[in-house]
């Protein structure tokens, strides 16, 4: 076990944990993230995904040794029921999920997207999403959302 | 699972951690509705009693409506859709209305959530129950003032006379926060229940809510973090637990080495029991390291796996069928033959399909002697509670059974082995332990849509006309059904009594649509060659054998207009002159789609991609469905592009259109996936479909546009919708292969191969014979 000093959500904690854990382990147990899902903890499916100075990674194949005094964001980190950041409005506007658990994925990649691009065509944000599986078949509306969030962000 | 839904149960957030305390049935929080339930909730049954009102509906202090149904959302957007047929027959708005879902100890059974029947069964339910709320609740007006009932007006929960305005009471004053201590009528079980059918509901023309886009109440959690699927359940206390399979049949584990995990810090429990081992530690990484490391020897199985999808196939069709049943057979089929202009044959074959939960199975359970409770995403609570009851040996009773969503399941959540899991593994420690099964547990042990085979026969009269058709499909029933012991259980040693039983389904469910005057259909079920579980186990897939059968059903229409020449379309409509509804949602879909009128295949325009459009019509219970696809395939490589797929549905009323349009539109990417690139692999040794990359599933760039003709018909009951939509997929999708590049796929998914391999069985020909 040892002490590690994790940044999420603009918030620094201690966790006391077996240093190979994945990191999407410590933040749903030990931190109560539920955000960020086990799919499939192979890094082939995106619904672990946290963003990691700025950059999407897969918290599943990520052991939490390896990401001491970087900035981590969670889904929770973007926003709330009661404040939702402009890709949850969207996709909440879009109706864009259907049982919601790959959503984490969708919406932490869409967010990388649009902070590097922040118009992105329908063919940037197929190719930007591709590695992350949806198997209701909420794609199209998950197009349609981002497309929404990122014409409300360019105001 | 959204937070206020859950504060009933005295589950209060604290420091951002939900803590639950232990007072099933005396909550007090939550002195509402359902007392009953609160006192003893099943009187002298196990169930809890449909024929008191109290188990439907309760009025809260604060003007809430409390509706308790035995149904769960899969994600689909039932509860949302439920409400809004509550709000309109209580006259409240529909923000002011909670179901609650599910809770064997809360909720009357209204059977499994599953075959498309929450709207179409349970929703006429829920409508006649709280009608009867309403009947009740103007009846105590009426006598408060002395006035008749129907001189009563209701208007967001408030009954008033009609014509002396001053005269009004909410529901809230009349009975909030109290039980009406009322009976009412309710005949019959589960889907079938009849609820309240002397309570005359309103007319269709009267509705407000039901018929509009309401926003579904569960995603906004959903989007944020906030909601609590079965995965981020947790109990103070909790432990975690991960199971031990092998990938082949089950055998007998001959040695477990518990010395081979000992060094990793927080196992707490190997756990075995006959063939079951599970691992129990402290925390999740734990108990993942754990169950990966241990070493555990299998004895060599008493059966082995087949080793191919071939051996499979020569299986079902020579082996003797244990039943055989479809519909009664019409005319004289034969006679029909003798008397053809011209006959058609034809056999088709689909593999086994995943369903491919994108979280894999989970569910906590606490074992506390006699007491049980299990929190999880089953689609059959009360099938749960029974399986366990019968397991552990306590009475029905003792088992309480509440639903937390899971991961979107299609059908596999009717068989609930994590509950099963966590049971064990909870008995054997004293505590709350939580099951998550690891992505190869789900692709290899979650039970699967059987392989079929379908044999079609028909015979043509000169004037194009179909006049006899002859369906025989083959398959396995489901291993796993309603009842019998599954997974866990066998593993601990309990005989599954009824080897093959279940209501089998799907193949014989084709040509019901047209008007065929001699017909014969019929669908035959083979026995499983193993008794120890296998891994190619089944469950109901996402409208159980339905695709598949009508693949080969709306492929042999298909090869049939070809062979005359005739346009696809046409050769349908020909076909359809008694079914005047199916005929017009035919019509309006290949309208929508930009049908062009022209026997396939397409001619050839010698491009490298070959495009072409298929079309499919399918019935399912009471819903219509039709598709046209269009495709693009890349005549090198055999490569099939989906590019467009227009569905037209017709499913009654129509409850909510955005919800319904969402239904349709993800089971037409579902079966594009499923038609194209799905294939269950297995050889001798076990399977080998172990995770995304060895059963990879559609992705963004190959998502087709999807494109909807919705027809309402509000003077007709609503039908399911939640399954008939990936009916006609792979049947439109062959469809438009064989019309681009003039090769017949009688067998699925359509990968490039066996695209590849098709067109040089039909002679590389992409043109018209």
């Amino acid at each position: 076990m040892a002490r590690i000093s994790l940044k999420v959500n603009n918030k620094t904690q201690v966790v006391d944990v077996d240093p190979s854990t994945p990191l999407l382990y410590v933040l749903r147990d030990n931190l109560e993230l539920n955000g960020p899902r086990f799919g499939c903890g192979l890094a082939q499916c995106g619904a672990c995904t946290v963003i990691m100075d700025g950059n999407a990674i897969r918290s599943c194949v990520t052991p939490v040794s390896a990401v001491q005094n970087h900035n981590l964001t969670t889904l929770e980190g973007l926003g709330s029921v009661a404040k939702p950041h402009a890709l949850q409005a969207a996709f909440i506007e879009e109706q864009a999920a259907q049982c919601g658990f790959c959503m984490n994925g969708m919406i932490m990649n869409a967010k990388v997207l649009i902070d590097k691009n922040p118009s992105p065509t329908d063919d940037d944000i197929k190719r930007a999403l591709d590695p992350i599986l949806c198997r209701c078949g909420s794609h199209l509306r998950v197009i349609r959302a981002i497309q929404r969030a990122a014409k409300s962000m360019e105001v | 699972m959204r937070n206020k839904d859950i504060s009933r149960r005295d589950i209060f957030k604290g420091a951002g951690a939900l803590v639950v305390t232990f007072s099933l049935f005396g909550s007090v929080a939550d002195a509402l509705g359902q007392a009953t339930a609160h006192i003893d909730p099943y009187g002298n049954s196990d169930y809890l009693d449909p024929t008191s009102l109290d188990s439907w509906l309760a009025i809260m202090q604060d003007g809430t409506v409390k509706v308790f149904t035995g149904k769960v959302d899969l994600g689909t957007g039932v509860e949302t859709a439920l409400a809004q047929i509550v709000a309109d027959e209580l006259d409240v708005p529909f923000r002011r209305v909670q179901m609650v879902m599910g809770d064997t100890a809360k909720t009357v059974d209204q059977g499994r959530t599953a075959g498309s029947a929450t709207i179409e069964r349970a929703g006429p339910q829920v409508r006649q129950a709280v009608a009867a709320g309403r009947l009740e609740m103007l009846k105590m007006a009426a006598a408060r003032w002395q006035v008749p009932v129907d001189k009563l007006a209701v208007s967001d929960g408030v009954i008033s006379v009609i014509g002396d305005p001053a005269k009004k009471v909410s529901y809230a004053d009349l009975i909030g926060g109290q039980l009406f201590n009322v009976k009412i009528t309710a005949k019959g079980t589960q889907g079938a229940m009849q609820v309240a059918p002397e309570v005359k509901p309103k007319g269709y023309q009267d509705y407000k809510v039901v018929g509009t886009p309401v926003p579904r109440v569960d995603l906004p959690p959903k989007l944020t973090g906030e909601f609590t699927y079965t995965a981020d359940f947790r109990l103070p206390g909790m432990l975690h637990g991960r199971v031990v399979r092998p990938s082949t049949v089950i055998s007998k584990p001959t040695s477990v080495d518990e010395s081979s995990i000992a060094h990793i810090p927080g196992i707490v429990r190997v756990v075995q029991d006959g063939s079951f081992v599970g691992v129990v530690a402290q925390t999740e990484w734990a108990a993942v390291q754990g169950a990966a490391k241990l070493k555990v020897t299998w004895s060599t199985p008493a059966s082995k796996m087949p080793a191919n999808r071939e051996e499979v196939a020569k299986y079902i069709m020579n082996t003797k069928s244990f039943t055989d049943n479809g519909p009664a057979p019409k005319g004289d089929v034969d006679a029909a033959f003798s008397n053809a202009a011209r006959t058609f044959e034809a056999t088709y074959h689909w593999p086994f399909q995943n369903h491919g939960m994108m979280g894999p199975s989970c569910a906590v359970a606490d074992v506390r002697g006699d007491k049980v409770t299990i929190w999880t995403g089953a689609q059959g609570t009360f099938t749960t509670r029974d399986r366990v009851s019968d397991m552990l040996g306590v009475a029905k009773r003792n088992v309480d059974v509440i639903f937390v969503e899971s991961s979107g399941c299609y059908g596999r959540l009717t068989t609930d082995d994590a509950a099963e899991d966590a049971v064990l593994m909870s008995r054997a420690v004293g505590k709350p332990v939580r099951v998550q099964w690891m992505r190869a547990d789900e692709h290899v042990w979650e039970p699967k849509g059987p392989q079929q085979l379908m044999m079609v026969r028909a015979a043509i009269d000169d004037q194009g006309k179909i006049t006899a058709w002859d369906f025989k499909g083959r398959t396995f029933p489901w291993t796993e059904a309603q009842g019998t012991p599954q997974l866990g259980e066998r593993q601990i040693g309990q005989k599954n009594t009824a080897p093959y039983p279940g209501s089998p389904v799907g193949a014989g469910a084709v040509a019901q649509l047209y008007d065929i005057l001699n017909q014969k259909v019929m669908a035959s079920y083979v026995p499983w060659p193993q008794d120890d579980p296998t891994p190619l186990r089944t469950n109901p897939l996402r409208s159980p054998g339905e695709p598949a059968g009508w693949f080969a059903s709306e492929s042999f229409v298909d090869e049939i207009a070809a062979a005359l020449g005739v346009d696809a379309f046409q050769f349908r409509v020909r076909q359809l002159t008694g079914n005047q509804r199916a005929a017009e949602l035919l019509q309006s879909t290949v309208q929508q789609s930009g049908w062009k009128e022209r026997p396939s295949p397409a001619p050839a325009a010698g491009q490298a991609k070959a495009a072409g459009r298929g079309v499919a019509l399918i019935a399912r219970g009471n819903t219509l469905v039709a598709a046209v696809a269009e495709v693009e395939v890349d005549r090198s490589t055999g490569n099939v592009a989906v590019k467009r797929i227009t569905v037209g549905h017709d499913c009654g009323l129509i409850i909510n259109p955005d919800g319904l349009k969402f239904q349709i539109e993800a089971n037409a990417i579902q079966g594009v996936s499923r038609a194209v690139m799905e294939e269950v692999k297995f050889d001798e040794t076990g399977v080998k479909s172990v995770d995304w990359r060895s059963y990879p599933v559609i992705t963004f760039r190959n998502v087709p546009e999807v494109d909807i003709v919705l027809k309402n018909r509000p003077q007709n009951p609503s039908s399911g919708a939640g399954e008939p939509g990936i009916v006609p997929m792979f049947g439109a999708i062959g469809n438009a292969i064989f019309d681009a590049v003039g090769a017949r796929l009688r067998e699925g998914p359509f990968t490039p191969e066996r695209v590849l391999s098709a067109m040089k069985a039909s002679g590389g020909i992409s043109r018209r014979a």
